[in-house]
């Protein structure tokens, strides 16, 4: 059993060990939707919710039903179906008791299935051990540095938009790149706490 | 890959490299390559590259998969229920990357562990669904099985690409062997890091968009 503290592994999925800037998940939405930054911000609270929920479902599922009958292998197919179970859960429940924020959340919902981060937030929480509050945690804390991450990023696209980029490198390799400089400026925080 | 010419009964008597067959190949190696044209299954491209050894187990992963799925979903294709087949295709793509991961686990341990969760997150790899989607509910087995090799092989090549990059300026060796000695090249501990993951294929996105030429910039 991994013995960090939750409050560590918060600051650190956030900062040092951000599931984007390190861990790489969830590129394919923070490409396509950093444009702007309303976007962005929808996401990334979408993303947060979810994160935590589905970690927190998934290590019950995973230790109280997978594992006593030995079917770990089988995690990667559950893990899917109850993260877009919990996502349709999550769309129905909004649209029924707050219609506002189902109009601006709604959109970005069905996308997350696909996220990769969620599915692999589950994944990093086997792997690394973690107890149930600690996959929480780790889930919630994943979340928000993701949103950080992609709410940065949109904030410098749309900043972008006036400078003259050379021609080859408009669109997604300047923003991987800038990306990268934004990756090793987080690295800078590494010395503040580890998993 | 010639052998294939012989016993393929469903394809066209041209054969299955002339025509849409040689289109499809041509297609998903570069024209339409997965990951530096249609920007698709970045995350693990830059997160298992930083050792070209990686790189190509996590290609060879992704040809299977592809392969695998491609050919399931185009065997399956006329009697899937369109409102369902998007949980049967995950269905598909998961059972490929379980039957990948136990291959891994039983007989390559330390590659397993290595590649930790990026062998499982092939099945939120928008590549797979993309191609699932796009061409084998349409097209039939054998143009199918070309199509998810053409694609697993254009995501492998780049792969291949920025592991040896990341590698050669990383550690200044490819695989054990030293390449750059460290008499006059000291190695940029950076390349091996995340960050150096996002410039590589930055740069490397910016070659292609160079080669290809301007038209293809509204794609981003």
């Amino acid at each position: 059993m991994n013995e960090t503290s939750v409050l560590i592994i918060i600051i650190a999925s956030i900062f040092t060990a951000n599931i984007l800037l390190s861990n790489f998940l969830g590129m394919c939405s923070f490409l396509a939707c950093s444009r702007q930054l309303s976007t962005a911000i929808g996401l990334g609270i979408a993303v947060t919710f979810v994160l935590t929920g589905t970690t927190g479902l998934n290590y019950i599922i995973y230790y109280y039903l997978l594992k006593p009958i030995g079917v770990e292998f089988l995690s990667y197919i559950i893990f899917i179906a109850v993260i877009a179970a919990f996502v349709q859960f999550v769309e129905m429940f909004i649209e029924k008791f707050s219609p506002k924020l189902y109009y601006a959340l709604g959109i970005f919902l069905p996308l997350i299935t696909v996220n990769c981060a969620i599915l692999g937030a589950s994944l990093f929480m086997i792997i690394r051990k973690y107890s149930f509050i600690q996959s929480v945690g780790y889930g919630f804390g994943a979340g928000v540095g993701w949103a950080m991450a992609i709410i940065l990023i949109a904030g410098l696209r749309k900043k972008m938009g006036y400078s003259n980029i050379p021609q080859p490198f408009q669109g997604v390799a300047i923003t991987m790149i800038i990306t990268g400089i934004m990756a090793m400026a987080f690295m800078g925080f590494a010395g503040m706490v580890t998993m | 890959m010639e052998n294939n010419k012989q016993h393929c009964g469903l394809c066209k008597p041209e054969g299955l490299f002339e025509g849409k067959g040689k289109i499809t190949l041509k297609d998903g190696i570069w024209e339409n390559n997965p990951i530096s044209i249609q920007i698709l299954g970045v995350c693990s491209a830059l997160a298992v590259t930083n050792r070209l050894e990686n790189s190509l187990v996590m290609g060879a992963a992704l040809i299977f998969v592809c392969i695998g799925t491609n050919l399931f979903v185009s065997l399956l294709r006329n009697v899937t229920p369109r409102r369902i087949r998007m949980i049967a295709e995950v269905a598909i793509i998961a059972t490929f990357v379980i039957l990948f991961d136990q291959f891994l686990k039983a007989f390559y341990w330390d590659m397993s562990k290595r590649l930790g969760p990026y062998v499982g997150l092939i099945i939120t790899n928008c590549i797979v669904m993309g191609r699932a989607e796009a061409f084998a509910l349409q097209n039939r087995p054998m143009v199918s099985i070309l199509d998810g090799a053409a694609n697993g092989i254009g995501y492998a090549i780049v792969l291949a690409i920025i592991g040896f990059s990341r590698e050669l300026l990383g550690t200044g060796n490819i695989m054990g062997f030293t390449i750059l000695s460290d008499t006059w090249y000291t190695p940029n501990q950076l390349m091996v890091l995340a960050p150096g993951a996002f410039i590589a294929l930055g740069f490397l996105i910016a070659v292609f968009n160079a080669i290809k030429g301007p038209e293809e910039e509204s794609a981003s």
